[in-house]
């Protein structure tokens, strides 16, 4: 008689897979699949395709230095001009709004793929955030020819950038995994994005510098991540007089790693019922 | 032999919820239940069960379900529709989770649930390859080691630049079963692939599938069509209710089936004398078709088997020969076989009122071809209808083997046993 330890895979209600990740590794070739079947998908649909991935960052920056700098009269960050400050909190602002939307609808855009295929479900939303970084990347090319029209010159900290990207990837990916997996059981899940995308925009020092914030709510102000990582991608980029308010932003990694971490423990627990419900 | 998949008490449980009618609504009920159901809303998103509105009631889709199945044996899932069949190779090839019991298994399961799945349609037949392949769990290299004989195999090499969307479905489906057929999984899972594509290309599919059973694979093979369980699998499953019934040789098994549910439409009763088909001078009892010769008892009406129509009815008041009973036979796409009566063969004495008879033919074997028939039940007196129960049975005339490689329906009414000849001349 063979025994439950003698088979490669056993199945049972409510049984934790042992090798998860292990299995998500295995799997990394469909991973790569989806992100590139996502980007290429993008790119091919929309006739303007990249150009739109450029005309909106641009815009946004153009309205937010009228607005905020010419007619709100607010200060920049050191010698930077107010439109490069403006531009490096959107690099992130419009990576993390993209994953976000991204990611939040995946799993119900996949559906067919999601009842008919085992595969880990996590690669889903994990590709769909990863097309986003595509769209980052093209932002990041805009913002050197920004830089070169401006004659404005980074300082050596812009190497940290990738670090602060991490921090942004894990605030949306985080976020945008549980709204996702909620989605999947309660379909209004997906009228949080706009909403959360939309004020978000307002409540994150995008338009402005953080350091207009009295210090006193400084604290409690970063109690919105992306406020750390906005911030980190300032100090990155203009360095020198901008600076990073610490207690804040380890408050922002601190939530950040929460968030990630009850958005995969919930995920991985509702995941095997994906199929039953969508 | 090696046990590669095994089951023990395996059940899968859905919970159906009954919307809950509301007898009259009024705003202030509904805000009070908006506001408990979103309490409850909550409450669900960190514990497990939660069901929406009104009643809900479990069901079992599959339940105590023991099975071994053996590496290399191709066994045939069969059962009517709701037997848990599909819910079956959902659990097995790790779609949805048990709701009870275990599963082991040994080797790497691909499943072919629907050919097509994942298919983009704005992305190339070529692009398309890889991405399907990629689903299905093969890799890269794999797919590009494969990639001619995919292509060879689809017969759509000329369009590997165009998106898909341009395809039409049966190239669709040709390019997405082509993928599907080169995957080398230890356990292949196979669901009702035999609804797609045109006939030529289900033998080339089906062909494959043999030939993947051939290499020492175990395949899982759900289908309706017997033809192909019989000719495709050496073992059986039968299933019903979410139960396993029997196991065994597919052979034994798919008779079984097929006795089942042959036997379901095979024989009508009208039991209540104001329901049955009549007037006040004549009234049907009963109708039945049953194969001449069934030596198992199973009801099974083959292609080379003769069958009896016969029909009872009671004669109220009829008291002359002025009378004709007849049939039509239909099959499911309405068109009528055959039709016949009782005077084209028979002289009828007077009839005796108060007296049941029993009228009857035999249809020869050799002459239906397979297929689902219904039985249309006509009384005539003074060569006018008198009335008429349409679809009063249906039966089922069955294929059990085929020496060819096809196995899809082949077409007409009838088959007839041709002496076929082939010589010099």
């Amino acid at each position: 008689m063979d025994k439950k330890e003698d088979f490669d895979i056993v199945l049972e209600a409510g049984r934790t897979e042992k090798n998860y990740w292990a299995d998500i590794w295995r799997y990394r070739e469909l991973f790569y699949i989806l992100s590139w079947r996502d980007i290429a998908v993008r790119y091919k649909q929309t006739i303007i395709g990249i150009a739109w991935s450029v005309i909106r960052p641009v815009l946004t920056m153009i309205i937010f230095t009228v607005v905020f700098s010419k007619i709100a009269n607010l200060p920049s960050e050191g010698a930077a001009p107010y439109a490069i400050m403006v531009y490096a909190a959107l690099l992130p602002w419009q990576f993390f709004s993209n994953a976000l939307t991204e990611s939040s609808g995946s799993l119900v855009s996949n559906s067919s793929l999601i009842s008919k295929v085992y595969f880990p479900r996590l690669i889903i939303p994990t590709s769909s955030v990863l097309v986003s970084m595509v769209d980052f990347a093209i932002s990041f090319g805009i913002m050197i020819v920004l830089m070169v029209v401006l004659q404005f010159v980074p300082s050596w900290q812009v190497v940290f950038l990738p670090l602060f990207l991490l921090l942004a990837f894990g605030v949306s990916f985080g976020i945008g995994l549980f709204i996702t997996a909620l989605n999947v059981k309660y379909r209004d899940f997906r009228y949080v994005i706009p909403f959360i995308v939309q004020f978000g925009l307002y409540i994150s020092p995008v338009g402005f510098s953080s350091s207009i914030v009295p210090e006193k709510w400084r604290f409690l102000y970063s109690l919105n991540p992306m406020v750390g990582v906005i911030d980190g991608f300032r100090w990155a980029i203009i360095g020198g007089e901008s600076k990073i308010y610490m207690p804040g932003f380890l408050l922002s990694i601190a939530l950040t790693i929460v968030i990630l971490f009850l958005a995969i423990r919930y995920f991985r627990k509702t995941e095997k019922k994906f199929a039953d419900i969508i | 032999m090696t046990v590669v998949v095994k089951t023990e008490n395996l059940g899968k449980k859905y919970i159906i919820s009954h919307e809950r009618p509301e007898r009259y609504t009024a705003l202030r009920d509904v805000m009070a239940n908006k506001a408990k159901l979103f309490i409850k809303k909550t409450k669900s998103i960190f514990s497990d069960e939660f069901h929406p509105t009104g009643e809900t009631e479990e069901f079992w889709a599959l339940r105590d379900i023991n099975m071994e199945i053996y590496q290399g044996d191709s066994y045939g899932i069969v059962g009517k529709n709701g037997a848990g069949k599909s819910t079956l190779l959902k659990v097995l090839s790790r779609i949805t989770e048990p709701s009870e019991g275990w599963v082991g298994i040994k080797g790497r399961v691909a499943s072919l649930l629907e050919v097509g799945t994942g298919f983009h349609p704005e992305l190339t037949g070529n692009e398309n390859i890889f991405l399907n392949g990629a689903i299905l769990g093969m890799t890269r290299s794999e797919i590009r080691s494969k990639f001619d004989e995919i292509v060879d195999f689809s017969g759509v090499e000329k369009f590997l630049d165009t998106p898909v969307k341009k395809y039409s479905s049966g190239m669709r489906v040709r390019l997405a079963f082509s993928v599907a057929a080169h995957l080398e999984p230890e356990i292949l899972v196979i669901d009702e692939v035999l609804a797609v594509g045109d006939a030529e290309f289900q033998r080339k599919c089906l062909g494959k599938m043999k030939d993947v059973a051939g290499q020492g694979r175990t395949v899982l093979f759900v289908s309706h069509n017997m033809v192909a369980v019989q000719s495709l699998c050496n073992k059986g499953l039968l299933l019903e209710k979410g139960r396993i019934v029997s196991t065994g040789a597919a052979t034994d098994i798919v008779q079984q089936y097929m006795s089942k549910v042959s036997q379901q439409g095979s024989e009508i009763r009208w039991n209540e004398a104001a329901k049955a088909p009549g007037n006040d001078m004549l009234k049907l009892v009963s109708a039945s078709v049953v194969p001449t010769i069934d030596q198992e008892g199973s009801g099974l009406i083959t292609m080379a088997s003769a069958f009896e129509i016969g029909i009872r009815f009671t004669n109220i008041t009829l008291a002359d020969n002025d009378f004709n009973i007849g049939v039509h036979v239909l099959n499911d796409q309405d068109v009528v076989a055959f039709a016949g009566s009782l005077v084209e063969g028979y002289s009828i004495s007077d009839l005796v009122p108060g007296t049941d008879y029993k009228v009857s033919c035999i249809v020869p074997g050799q002459l239906l071809n397979a297929g689902n028939y219904r039985v249309n039940i006509l009384v005539f007196r003074n060569s006018t209808l008198l009335f008429r129960a349409d679809d009063a049975l249906g039966f089922v005339v069955t294929e059990q083997s085929r020496k060819d490689a096809w196995f899809g329906r082949k077409a007409g009414i009838f088959r007839p046993q041709l002496d076929w000849k082939i010589s010099q001349s």
